[in-house]
């Protein structure tokens, strides 16, 4: 059974010239350990179809299994327990949480899913290079720092499902590579199904599949 | 252009928009309703100055209150310019009443105006004239006066012949008023004195217009609060548009123009709201403010509010002052703006750390003021300029102090969500400074005024029925009934004790010489502040006399000193006595001793004991045939007085109200501006697994600890307040200083109240919230970069 089961999501946009069709049917596999690259070009729909994929936003038709558990048939607490310590977000905007310290930022989740552990989170915040910034707040951090906080973030609460929306598209390419290599490592000790969204050729490349969404559609 | 770019802001934020038009008019309004009561109230003891003094006559008096009518005649004839007076009160309608007979062809002007319009005819053959006022409260009688403005409400102007039959005064007058000079020598028995001028009314009431007027600053000054909030908002909300219009190439100058422009715009439209608002609001507190000065001062005001244009002009200046007060700071900072100023809101949290370092300071400074004015200030301007001085700095701590609490909490907090809420809190304290400064103005006031007025009750409560332990009082017709009184009295009941006083001048001050028999009720009950040993044993050998609270205070009079008597020269003071409620200075000397000081002088009234107030009662009015109004029982007196207490501060507790409201208006029009910003501080919670109940729950929590914190700083400030108002305030306004007692009940009332408001403040926000569902938060992450 897939850890992410995506059936035939269709979704569209009220504008001023009417409903735009955003998704017209994807639907997308992604099993325990396994990492897939999701590419398209912008505008394509690929953070709509994350932002679904993660509870977020409901589709107007398909479905969403988490670990084969529907997330249409769950209320809004459950979907939100599923948000809290199954799957883990990494946003193009990386919504930090502004109130709190960079550290406070890294451990927030994992401490909401009960899963904190304090060495884990020092040694991430190690190799994602952020160890001098922690007393800081997210709004003194460049793009790039933020971004790392962000997926930092998200890999200390050990989801099961691992959605990443361009989670290195702030970063330079060295950076880029390391906390990618960093986060496909993680991902296949730790068996988590990771879906990321990328720009680059290259680290799509390095991926165990590779989708492109194109006219709502997966090719 | 420019104008119009920046007020499409305003269409777009109309919550915003109604925050400041309605600040500034609730401000205004409450400001000149203030004004509107003060303005209708000294005109109106100017109206009664008039007449009553006659244009300033001076009148010739007897020393028994009553001379025959030949003594007029008698002068007449002499040459002596006099014209003759009867007064008297007298019931119409259920309507106590004060009869003014006049001769209208030897009247002075000033009394003769207040004829002009009328019929001599019909004033010669009974009529009269009184206000319409009056005439409404008496309703049909068989005596119809005919409405006349120029008579103070509560009297009625009749013809000397009709008040004499009113009265039972056939053949009497009461005083002569003396409308040329001086008769040399004076004749026998009879007194110059000087005419009332309107001013001594005026001085007494002052302190009753100068606590309306505190507190209608204090209003204006929390109504701007909102309007201060609401400006800055929109500043910062518009940052962005400043820079684009400035890179476009509008000039600083015309951009600052039109930002002042949309202030005048705003000023011009509240300031007309609010007059009219302030109108009704004063024509509706009107009765309630003249019953209390007719009650407490006996200042004669009519109920029902006169337009003026001058008001009217001062009511609108004063919402322009307010406009720019409160969006002066804005302008200031756009002209300092760089062209291309960041529009981050750590920009924002960086300056706002440094305005709350200046707070910090400025609280200092203003502390120090107030203590300054504590120690060496004297006078009741000084007690209001160390009130306001102390309660701004307590405003200007207001943040501080929040965020100190908060950063407390944060520390102990272990939960994650706690930590976040903590955090967050304090985080958001900056924008929500304004609108908590304004509540712990608001909850401040209630808690100083009504501690104030409840240890006020406590102490007046305690006073009344030490001074009314007679158990009933009655007012004799006259001299005669007086007399004939006592003796049927003597043998039925414990005791008769009549009371007789003149007026006096005393130490400067007008007052009266009072009588009091030396008996038991008056040595075991008489409550005293301050006394020399044996107080009551002196009083009755004649060795002194007792002076009321409001004399010792004014004059620094205290036992031990003396005080000049009419009569009687520079006579010991033995006592103190509080007496709340009168605002005339009082002297009290054994009964002996007034009767040879002061021969003649008729016995007001009559305090009895009895054992059995029904049967002393039945005695009087069915063997004596006294009429039952004549009688007053010891509960309808302190009934009465009660009732003149409770309405005296029923305006103080309507304005309390109305300033806690316009404090959750703050917070309202502060949380709803906000709102959108908050759903970008919410989003990555609700991402990362929050539900929107759980986050909506904690913005409503929040706003409970937020008012509870607030309320906590309001308890000492209030305290201080009251403890002002009692100690400095009272003792100058009225003479008379009191306890400061301590009412944990109503404290709890208050933070029940202050909670709803802020519940009601936030509500709004948080189910918007929380009926939003993910969908708003989800367009932060699709909008927001
Ligand atoms: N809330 C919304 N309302 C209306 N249209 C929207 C909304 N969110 C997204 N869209 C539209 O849906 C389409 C897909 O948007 P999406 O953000 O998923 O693209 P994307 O593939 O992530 O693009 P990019 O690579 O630039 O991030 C776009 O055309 C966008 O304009
Ligand atoms: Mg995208």
């Amino acid at each position: 059974m897939p850890l992410l089961a995506l059936e035939d999501i269709r979704k569209s946009f009220a504008s001023a010239e009417g409903a735009v069709p955003v998704l017209q049917g994807v639907s997308l596999d992604v099993a325990a350990g396994q990492v897939v690259a999701l590419t398209g070009e912008s505008g394509s729909g690929k953070s709509t179809l994350l932002h679904i994929a993660a509870g977020l936003e409901a589709p107007e038709s398909g479905r969403v299994l988490i670990g084969g558990q529907d997330m249409a048939a769950l209320p809004d607490a459950g979907r939100a327990k599923l948000r809290r310590g199954t799957v883990g977000l990494v946003f193009q905007q990386f919504n930090l949480v502004p109130s709190l310290t960079v550290g406070a930022n890294l451990a927030f989740q994992a401490r909401l899913a009960n899963v904190h552990d304090a060495g884990f989170c020092t040694d991430l915040a190690a190799r994602l290079g952020l160890s001098d910034l922690l007393a800081r707040y997210p709004e003194q951090l460049s793009g790039g720092q933020q971004q790392r906080v962000a997926i930092g973030r998200a890999l200390a609460a050990r989801p099961k499902v691992l959605l990443a929306d361009e989670p290195t598209g702030n970063l330079d390419e060295a950076t880029g590579d390391a906390v990618f290599t960093l986060m496909l490592d993680l991902a296949r000790a730790q068996g988590t199904g990771l879906l990321l969204v990328t720009h680059s050729a290259r680290l799509a490349g390095q991926c165990d599949r590779r989708v492109l969404l194109r006219a709502g559609r997966l090719a | 252009m420019t104008l119009s770019a920046l007020l499409s802001h305003w269409m777009r934020n109309k919550v915003q928009l109604a925050m400041v038009l309605v600040g500034l008019t609730l401000a205004t309004a409450l400001w000149s309703g203030v004004q509107a009561l003060n303005a209708q109230a000294r005109g109106a003891y100017a109206t009664a100055a008039a007449l009553v003094s006659e244009d300033g006559a001076p009148r010739l008096d007897s020393a028994t209150g009553q001379m025959p009518q030949a003594r007029f005649i008698e002068l007449r004839r002499a040459g002596v310019l006099v014209s003759p007076v009867v007064e008297g009160r007298v019931t119409l309608g259920d309507t106590r009443v004060t009869l003014l007979g006049i001769d209208p062809l030897t009247a002075p002007p000033g009394t003769a105006a207040a004829l002009a319009d009328g019929d001599l005819q019909g004033f010669l053959s009974g009529a009269g004239y009184a206000h319409p006022e009056t005439l409404e409260r008496i309703g049909a009688t068989d005596m119809s006066p005919a409405p006349s403005q120029a008579v103070p409400v509560g009297t009625v102007l009749v013809d000397i012949g009709t008040a004499q039959n009113a009265l039972g005064m056939t053949g009497q007058i009461s005083h002569l008023l003396l409308t040329g000079p001086a008769p040399r020598p004076m004749p026998d028995g009879l007194r110059l004195s000087q005419p009332e001028t309107g001013a001594e009314l005026a001085g007494l009431t002052d302190s009753f217009h100068l606590n309306l007027t505190a507190f209608g600053a204090l209003a204006f000054a929390v109504g701007l609060f909102i309007v201060h909030s609401a400006v800055g908002l929109a500043f910062e909300q518009r940052r962005g548009l400043f820079r684009t219009l400035r890179s476009l190439g509008v000039s600083l100058r015309s951009l600052t123009l039109a930002l002042a422009v949309e202030l005048a715009l705003f000023a011009l439209l509240a300031g007309l709201a609010g007059l009219a608002l302030g109108y009704v609001m004063a024509a509706a507190l009107l009765p309630d403010v003249a019953a209390t000065l007719r009650g407490l001062y006996g200042a004669p005001v009519p109920g029902s509010l006169q337009f003026s244009p001058v008001w009217a002009l001062a009511g609108l200046a004063m919402a322009f002052a307010g406009a720019g007060l409160a969006g002066g700071q804005a302008l200031w900072r756009l002209w300092h703006m760089p062209v291309l100023a960041p529009a981050q809101p750590r920009a924002w949290a960086m300056a706002s750390g440094r305005a709350m370092r200046w707070q910090m300071l400025g609280a200092g400074l203003l502390a120090a003021l107030a203590v300054a004015l504590g120690l060496f200030g004297s006078g009741l301007f000084a007690g209001f300029a160390l009130l306001a001085a102390a309660l701004l700095a307590a405003a200007l701590l207001t943040r501080p102090v929040l965020a100190l609490g908060l950063a407390l909490a944060a520390k102990a907090a272990r939960a994650p969500v706690l930590q976040w809420f903590w955090a967050d809190s304090r985080q958001n304290l900056p924008r929500l400074s304004l609108a908590l400064m304004a509540l712990m103005l608001a909850l401040a006031a209630n808690i100083g005024v009504g501690t104030m007025v409840a240890s006020f009750r406590a102490t007046f409560i305690d006073w009344l029925d030490q001074r009314l332990v007679a158990e009933m009082t009655i007012t004799p017709r006259d001299a005669a009934q007086a007399v004939a009184l006592e003796d049927f009295l003597a043998p039925r009941v414990q005791a008769v004790l009549p009371l007789r006083q003149v007026d006096a001048t005393l130490a400067g001050q007008p007052g009266a010489v009072f009588a009091m028999r030396d008996h038991a009720t008056f040595r075991d009950n008489w409550p005293l502040i301050a006394q020399v040993p044996g107080v009551w044993d002196g009083l009755a050998a004649e060795q002194g006399a007792l002076i009321n609270e409001q004399l010792a205070r004014r004059a620094d009079l205290w036992p031990g000193d003396s005080v000049a008597l009419p009569g009687a020269g520079e006579v010991a003071i033995l006592g103190v006595y509080p007496d709340y409620g009168n605002p005339l200075a009082q002297a009290i000397v054994t009964e002996g001793w007034f009767d040879s000081l002061y021969p003649g002088t008729p016995t007001r009234q009559l305090a009895i004991r009895t054992d059995d107030p029904a049967a002393t009662r039945a005695a009087l009015l069915d063997e004596f045939g006294l009429s039952a109004q004549a009688i007053t029982d010891q509960a309808q007196a302190k009934a009465l007085s009660l009732a003149i207490f409770e309405r005296t501060f029923l305006i103080t507790g309507a304005l309390n109200v109305l300033t806690l409201s316009v404090a959750a208006l703050a917070l309202f029009a502060t949380l709803v501006t906000l709102s959108g910003l908050r759903l970008v501080q919410l989003a990555p919670l609700w991402a990362m697994g929050l539900t929107v109940r759980h986050l909506a729950g904690l913005e409503l929590a929040r706003a409970l600890v937020l008012a509870g914190l607030t309320m906590l700083l309001a308890l000492p400030v209030g305290l201080m307040l009251a403890q002002v108002l009692l100690a400095v305030i009272n003792v100058q306004a009225f003479g008379w200083r009191l306890p400061l007692q301590i009412f944990p009940a109503d404290w709890a009332r208050l933070a029940l109240w202050a909670g709803l408001a802020m519940l009601a403040a936030s509500a709004w926000p948080a189910w918007r919230l929380w009926r939003g569902g993910g969908g708003p938060l989800l367009r932060v992450f699709a909008n927001e970069r």
